[in-house]
């Protein structure tokens, strides 16, 4: 269900104000806005003396103010690290294009999908045209081959000026995360975190970014109605890349990438050994809790490389010293959404739940049957990890042979 | 070093439990704790003072209860605690609150600005490379280690997706930081004491010289259209018989996925 007010019977009595226990509704002129601390604890509704606060089961967007200089086109930061595309930026030029498509079917606008590349390879340039980008604007210069936040916000920023796009996508990834809020400060627009849908509204104009906020317990759907362009992170692996199109071929752009500055200096990369795949990029991951114990790890490891997957941990684990800090999943480690989440031992405390709960397939193994995170499994099997994990690894060997 | 520690006071989450029939979080009596990233962040500021000398300010922005947060920061160590309350910030989003806080934070000429990585309430990660932007300093975001620092520079490893970059910079700069950095301590008796008699210094809108218009929610570019609950995930299937049995059909129905091949 959803909050919202119905401007057009709200009288601006502030009485919803002083009902919130959450100070989260507040006014704007003479209209009361529910913002993202919303609870939905309802007490605004009966606090209404006109009944504008309504809790509706499908809401229709609110009509948002159309923007003084709309801008054309999306753009999309197309990761790379050493060389490499991320994943995410394949994913990214995916939903770019459905959202090229929907401005064109319900604005008439036809508008292109740009991408950004900062340092790599020009040849990453011709892959991101078969994934959809109609132009690429790329920049290369000594700064660029390693991650630094002020130069590659002084590129973005630059494109963003030269190809006024009215919506800007990136990675909520280590890099996207450091970098992107600097340049929506720079130009002074909003920057929505973590989005796991992306829309455009029925007029073509206004991007819907909804995020999960309160740790994954309520969505909130933001809006940037009055600045451009609207930006947006979106976590890896929420979209969906579209296949590569042979043959497609995307115009290339270049950028200075020499006159940009870099205060702070990377001198040097570590990569983390025991990381074969980024738990956040990777398809399958088995993840041990406190019911693995020490010695346990190393039959998750088996599964994992059984799967082609990775291995993540709760906090427990990690606390434990079990395994590194970069494998944790949940609130203070990474959020992850593979295809399959195996959990084992794993008891599935709030903070773990959000940071998996959105994984297509997950299978948990716990001794306790009241654990919660049978609450978000889709196949639970109780029992002592340390009895099944070896059969399941045994069946597994047997279906593949 | 005069050193600068944003913060902010969150509802403990750990406490947050969900309301089964209604779907919503309960959240009444949930007592407020400073965001724990923040403490490793404060943590940070106090190790590197008292490495280098000078004074750590702790600042917030929020209602005049999270001057309890600055207290507490002040009990763990903190010099001084600046509170910025106005009911021009209210509504905030991260844009607004970031030019609030380098508002603040100008006026101090701090050399090292450190925050935590994210608040758990928002979990938006952008305040600290706002504020940055804003105070036109360098920032390292996700700062797992110190390797050493000095009034003129300093060296960090800061956590990327694949490994961690070493990152040096010279002051002034911007930090936020993960857990792994350090444990923060517990306060002092001393610490206590102080806190209950310290003054906390006072700011509003006046105060920082930014046009109310970019202040609160008027300042914030970003607007919630709705709030609503997730989808329920598909419902359970059951695996029933043996253990064996069991695997069995999971085994079966994991191959009609694409999960291996």
């Amino acid at each position: 269900m959803f909050i919202r007010v119905n401007v057009e019977n709200c009288v601006g009595c502030q009485a919803c104000l002083d009902s919130c226990p959450y100070d989260a509704i507040m006014m704007q002129g003479d209209v009361a806005v529910i913002l993202e601390t919303c609870q939905l604890c309802r007490a605004c509704l009966s606090a209404c003396p006109e009944g504008a606060i309504q809790e509706v089961e499908e809401a229709g967007d609110l009509k948002p103010d159309t923007p003084d200089d709309a801008g054309a086109g999306v753009m999309v930061y197309a990761e790379q690290r050493h060389g490499q595309l991320a994943g995410v930026a394949t994913e990214l030029l995916g939903a770019g294009r459905r959202l090229v498509e929907q401005i064109r079917e319900r604005r008439g606008d036809t508008t292109l999908l740009s991408a950004v590349l900062i340092g790599g390879d020009p040849l990453l340039a011709e892959e991101l045209g078969l994934y959809g980008a109609d132009r690429v604007y790329h920049a290369s210069g000594p700064l660029l081959e390693a991650f630094h936040d002020e130069a590659y916000s002084d590129v973005l920023a630059s494109a963003i000026r030269e190809a006024q796009p009215e919506v800007v996508l990136a990675g909520a990834t280590a890099i996207g995360r450091s970098f992107l809020p600097r340049v929506a400060a720079r130009l002074g627009t909003g920057l929505t975190a973590d989005c796991t849908s992306l829309e455009m509204d029925e007029n073509g104009k206004n991007l819907l970014q909804v995020r999960p906020a309160w740790g994954g317990n309520i969505m909130a759907s933001i809006l940037t109605p009055h600045r451009r362009p609207q930006m947006a992170t979106v976590r890896p692996r929420v979209m969906k890349a579209l296949a590569p199109e042979d043959g497609r071929k995307a115009e290339v752009v270049s950028l200075d990438g020499t006159s940009c500055t870099a205060r702070a200096r990377v001198v040097d990369f570590v990569k983390e050994v025991s990381m074969k795949v980024n738990i956040a990029e990777a398809d399958v991951i088995v993840a041990g809790g406190r019911g693995v114990g020490k010695d346990g790890f190393a039959m998750l490891t088996e599964l994992a490389e059984l799967l082609n997957g990775t291995v993540g941990a709760s906090r427990a684990a990690v606390d434990e010293g079990w395994i590194p800090y970069g494998h944790q999943v949940g609130q203070t480690g990474k959020t992850v959404c593979p295809k399959l989440y195996i959990a084992c031992g794993i008891s599935g405390a709030v903070q773990h739940l959000v940071g998996m709960q959105s994984s297509d397939t997950i299978v948990a193994i716990n001794k306790n049957p009241d654990a919660p995170i049978f609450n978000v499994a889709t196949y639970g099997i109780v029992g002592d990890v340390k009895e099944v994990l070896p059969m399941f690894i045994r069946k597994l060997k047997e279906a593949r042979a | 070093m005069k050193v600068a520690v944003c913060i902010k006071q969150v509802p403990d989450t750990s406490e947050v439990k969900l309301d089964k029939t209604t779907n919503t979080l309960i959240r009444d009596g949930i007592p407020s704790i400073i965001n724990p990233y923040d403490l490793h962040a404060l943590e940070a500021a106090l190790f590197m003072r008292d490495q280098t000398g000078g004074s750590v300010t702790v600042l917030t922005m929020g209602p005049p209860q999270a001057e309890d947060a600055l207290r507490e920061a002040v009990a763990l160590g903190a010099d001084e605690a600046i509170l910025l309350t106005d009911r021009a910030f209210a509504g905030s989003d991260t844009l607004a609150t970031s030019k609030t806080l380098a508002a603040a934070i100008r006026t101090l000429k701090a050399d090292l600005v450190v925050c935590g990585k994210q608040a758990i309430d928002g979990d938006t990660a952008q305040v600290g490379p706002e504020v940055a932007e804003f105070l036109g300093i360098p920032h390292v975001a996700y700062v797992r280690k110190i390797e050493s620092v000095s009034p003129e520079m300093i060296r960090v490893q800061r956590l990327m997706d694949d490994g961690y970059d070493v990152v040096e910079a010279g002051a002034p700069v911007l930090l936020t930081v993960v857990k792994e950095l350090n444990t923060p301590r517990m306060p002092s008796l001393k610490g206590k004491m102080k806190a209950k008699k310290m003054e906390i210094r006072r700011m509003t809108a006046a105060d920082l010289g930014v046009p109310t218009g970019e202040l609160g929610l008027q300042g914030s570019p970003t607007q919630v259209n709705r709030v609503f609950t997730p989808e329920v995930r598909a419902e359970r299937q059951s695996l029933s018989g043996t253990l064996e049995e069991q695997l069995d059909t999971l085994v079966g129905e994991l191959k009609k996925t694409n999960c291996f091949c």
